[in-house]
C-alpha cells in the first residue's frame, strides 16, 4: 500500500495507540468515528493527518438540519432560472451539469488527489442523515438525479468523523465506522501538550498551572468544563503577564478566569469556589 | 481464529456484530497486527463500537489473552442487593428478619444505614458460588434467601435462570437497561404515539411554495417570483421519567421497554430519566441510577412547554411519598417530601402525565396511586391509556 504512516505533527500530541488507530483505520478504507468531550483534539486529529500526509483537508460542519443531498451536491435552479432570463453568463442554460455544484463529500470524491474528509460533530444530524451517509461512504458513489450521472470516488478519501456523544448513533453507522474514544488527556499528556505549544516556557509555570486547571476542572456544578483549547489560551495570557508567567503567585490568586469559563455561571461557580477556599 | 474471544465478548454482552469480526480478520490478514499490544488496539476499534464498554472488553481480552480471572460480582451488585433486601425489609421487617435467620428486634434498633452494611457484609461472606446449600444465598438451596429456595418465607432474588449465582442474576437488575433493543411487542403502541407531534415551522425559508409562487407571478404579469418558506419541523420536546427500580416494576418491564424503544427512535428530543419508586431530589440519566445524577431544581432549564411523561407503578408506603427524608438513599435528604418534587413537576410543565402499567381498576386499592393521580393525570399504559395519554399531552 502506497500510504505513508501518520507519526503525529508539529502542533498535535499523538500517542502511540491513536497512531496504531489512524494507520489501521486507513489500511483497512474504514471511516474512524471519534467520539470524546469536547476539547480533546478529535477536530485537530483530522487536521494533524492532513498536515502529515500532505493531504488536502474538506470540512463538512453537520448541522442539524442539514439533509444529506446538501452534502453531495447542490442544483442551482436559480442561477440557471436567472441565466435563462437574463443569459448573460458563460455557462449553457441548456446543460444542467453547468449548475451542479459539488458538496463537501461531492468534493471529496472528485478531488484528483487523496483527500482527508472530515466530518464534524456528526451527532448534530438526524439519525437518517447519518445512515444515508454512510450508504454514500461505503459505496464511494452516488446519484446525481437530475442529470442521472453517476459520481464515483477517484480517490478514497479518509474518512474521520467526530461525535460529541450527544445522541447515540444508530447500530448500521456504528457498524460501518472503526470507532475510538479520546479521553481527556492527562496531567502527563497536558504537559507534552504545552510542550508543544510553548518552546520557552518556565517549568514552574506549567506546573502551577497544570495543577490550577486541573483542580479547577473539578469544581462541582461545572457545565463547561475547560478543555485543552482554554488551558493553552489561559497559559498564554499567563505567560504574557510579568506578575505571573514564572507561574509561583498562583497558589495564591488566579487570574484571567474568564479565558478558563466561557459560561457566566460556571464562572460565577469558580469565583465563590477560589473565595471559599482562601478563607478556610 | 480468536473464535472463542469473539463469543466470550458476545457473552459478557458487548454487541459484536459478526461483519466487524470479519473486518478485525480483514486487518489479520492484511498484515496490519504484528503484536498483542496491535491486537488489542485494533480489536477494539473494530469491535467495541462504545466507550462504555471498554472496561468490559478490557476484562475480556486479558482473561482471553492472559488467562485472568473474568470477575462476575462486583461492589455494586452486592450494594444494589443489599439496597433491594433494605427496601424489602422497609416492607416487611419481619418476613426478612424471619427468612434471615436474624434477630429482629437487633435489626429493628438498626438505622437503615446500619442495616444496609448489615446487609452488605451478610452478602460478601459469601465468596463462591452456591447451589442447594442451606445458609447462604444461591439457587435451589434450602436457604430462605436465594430464588427457587425451598424455605416458606424465602425471599425471592430475581430472575429465572437456574444455574447462575442468585448474585449474578442479582447484579444484572443493576444493569437493567430498558434502552437494550427489545423486540417491538406493540407496534400499535407507535400508532397511538404517532400523534405526538408539534408541527412549526422552522429553520432557513428554503422551501418553494408552488402555490404562492404562481400567484405571485401571475400578480406581477409574468414577472417570476420566487416564494419561499422555511419547512415545517417537529419541535415536540419530551422527557420521559422511568421508574425502573424495585420489585414492584419487575413485571412490567417487557411493557416499558416497548414504550422506551420507540420513544427513542422516534421522538427528536428526548430526555430521559431514571427514579427509583418516587422523584426526590435527584433522578439519574443512566438506568444503573448511579453514574449521574441530575437534580429536579435542574428542570427549570428545560422548556415548559416539553411534554413531560412519568412512566411507573406509582405504588410504595405511604411514608416514602409523604415523609421528608422518604428515600431510602441516604444522600437524598434535602427535606422535601416527594410528593413536593411531583408537584413541582406537574406546576412546571404544562402538559405532563403518568402513566401507570398496573391496570386502572387496581389503582383504588393503592393508596399513593390515588394520592399522585391527583397531582399528575394518570392513564394505563395500555393503547387505550395511551391514546387517552397523548390526547391530554397535546390538548391545550
Amino acid at each position: 500500500m502506497e500510504i505513508s504512516a501518520f507519526t503525529g505533527s508539529k502542533k498535535y500530541v499523538l500517542d502511540q495507540e491513536l497512531a496504531k488507530i489512524v494507520n489501521i483505520s486507513m489500511a483497512l478504507e474504514m471511516p474512524l468515528l471519534l467520539k470524546g468531550e469536547p476539547g480533546t483534539g478529535k477536530t485537530m486529529l483530522a487536521h494533524a493527518i492532513a498536515d502529515t500526509l500532505r493531504m488536502e483537508l474538506i470540512i463538512l460542519n453537520v448541522k442539524s438540519s442539514m439533509k444529506l443531498i446538501e452534502a453531495l451536491y447542490q442544483y442551482d435552479t436559480l442561477t440557471r432560472l436567472n441565466d435563462s432570463r437574463f443569459g448573460d453568463s458563460t455557462r449553457d442554460v441548456g446543460n444542467i451539469s453547468d449548475y451542479i455544484k459539488m458538496g463537501k463529500i461531492g468534493q471529496s470524491f472528485v478531488s484528483d488527489k487523496r483527500c482527508v474528509l472530515l466530518i464534524d460533530e456528526i451527532d448534530k444530524a438526524e439519525t437518517e442523515f447519518q445512515d444515508d451517509m454512510l450508504d454514500v461512504l461505503d459505496q464511494m458513489q452516488f446519484d446525481i438525479m437530475e442529470t442521472d450521472a453517476v459520481v464515483r470516488a477517484k480517490n478514497r478519501p479518509v474518512i474521520i468523523i467526530t461525535s460529541n456523544a450527544k445522541k447515540d448513533l444508530s447500530d448500521p453507522f456504528l457498524g460501518r465506522c472503526n470507532f475510538h474514544h479520546i479521553a481527556f488527556p492527562d496531567q502527563k499528556m497536558m504537559r507534552k501538550i504545552l510542550a508543544v505549544h510553548f518552546t520557552d516556557i518556565s517549568e514552574s509555570l506549567v506546573e502551577n498551572a497544570l495543577r490550577t486547571f486541573f483542580s479547577l476542572r473539578d469544581v462541582d456544578g461545572i457545565e463547561k468544563k475547560p478543555a485543552t483549547r482554554e488551558l493553552i489560551n489561559w497559559v498564554r495570557a499567563l505567560q504574557a503577564d510579568p506578575d505571573f508567567s514564572d507561574g509561583g503567585r498562583l497558589k495564591k490568586e488566579i487570574p484571567y478566569l474568564g479565558v478558563l469559563f466561557k459560561k457566566s455561571t460556571d464562572y460565577l461557580k469558580a469565583t465563590s469556589h477560589l473565595m471559599t477556599k482562601k478563607f478556610f | 481464529m480468536f473464535l472463542r474471544f469473539f463469543y466470550t465478548l458476545r457473552d459478557v454482552g458487548i454487541p459484536v456484530s459478526p461483519t466487524s469480526f470479519l473486518t478485525l480478520h480483514k486487518a489479520l490478514s492484511l498484515n496490519l497486527i504484528a503484536s498483542l499490544d496491535d491486537l488489542y488496539t485494533t480489536a477494539r476499534m473494530v469491535l467495541v463500537k462504545s466507550e462504555k464498554y471498554f472496561d468490559l472488553y478490557d476484562q475480556v481480552f486479558s482473561h482471553v489473552f492472559a488467562g485472568t480471572e473474568l470477575v462476575d460480582v462486583d461492589e455494586e451488585a452486592l450494594e444494589l442487593l443489599a439496597d433491594s433486601m433494605l427496601n424489602e425489609w422497609l416492607q416487611d421487617p419481619v418476613g426478612l428478619a424471619d427468612a434471615l435467620g436474624v434477630d429482629r428486634e437487633k435489626l429493628s434498633t438498626m438505622s437503615p444505614e446500619e442495616v444496609l452494611e448489615y446487609f452488605k457484609k451478610r452478602l460478601k461472606d459469601q465468596d463462591s458460588r452456591h447451589d442447594g446449600g442451606s445458609k447462604w444465598i444461591g439457587t435451589g438451596g434450602v436457604s430462605p434467601v436465594g430464588h427457587g429456595g425451598k424455605h416458606p418465607g424465602g425471599l425471592r432474588v430475581g430472575g429465572v435462570s437456574r444455574n447462575r449465582s442468585a448474585l449474578k442474576v442479582a447484579g444484572e437488575r443493576r444493569y437493567r437497561n430498558y434502552s437494550a433493543t427489545g423486540p417491538l411487542t406493540t407496534n400499535t403502541m407507535g400508532e397511538a404515539l404517532k400523534k405526538l407531534r408539534n408541527m412549526v415551522p422552522r429553520g432557513p425559508k428554503d422551501t418553494l411554495n408552488v402555490d404562492e409562487t404562481i400567484r405571485e407571478t401571475i400578480r406581477k404579469g409574468g414577472e417570476i417570483d420566487l416564494v419561499f418558506e422555511p419547512r415545517v419541523v417537529d419541535r415536540l420536546k419530551v422527557i420521559l421519567l422511568i421508574d425502573n427500580g424495585g420489585w414492584s416494576m419487575e413485571p412490567h418491564v417487557e411493557l416499558v421497554q416497548t414504550l422506551f424503544n420507540y420513544a427513542k427512535s422516534e421522538f427528536k428530543d428526548l430526555k430521559i430519566y431514571f427514579f427509583h419508586n418516587t422523584i426526590y431530589d435527584l433522578v439519574w440519566e443512566d438506568p444503573g441510577r448511579y453514574k449521574k445524577a441530575v437534580p429536579l431544581s435542574e428542570f427549570i432549564k428545560n422548556d415548559p412547554e416539553t411534554r413531560c411523561i412519568v412512566v411507573g407503578d406509582a405504588s410504595m408506603a405511604p411514608y416514602e411519598l409523604m415523609s421528608a427524608d422518604g428515600s431510602i438513599y441516604a444522600f437524598e435528604r434535602s427535606g422535601k417530601p416527594s410528593i413536593e418534587q411531583l408537584k413541582f413537576l406537574s406546576e412546571y410543565f404544562d402538559h405532563s402525565v403518568w402513566l401507570n402499567p398496573i391496570s386502572a381498576q387496581h389503582w383504588p386499592y393503592t393508596h399513593t396511586i390515588k394520592v399522585i393521580g391527583s397531582i399528575f393525570p394518570m392513564f394505563e399504559l395500555s393503547l387505550d391509556g395511551l391514546e387517552r395519554a397523548v390526547n391530554h399531552l397535546m390538548g391545550r
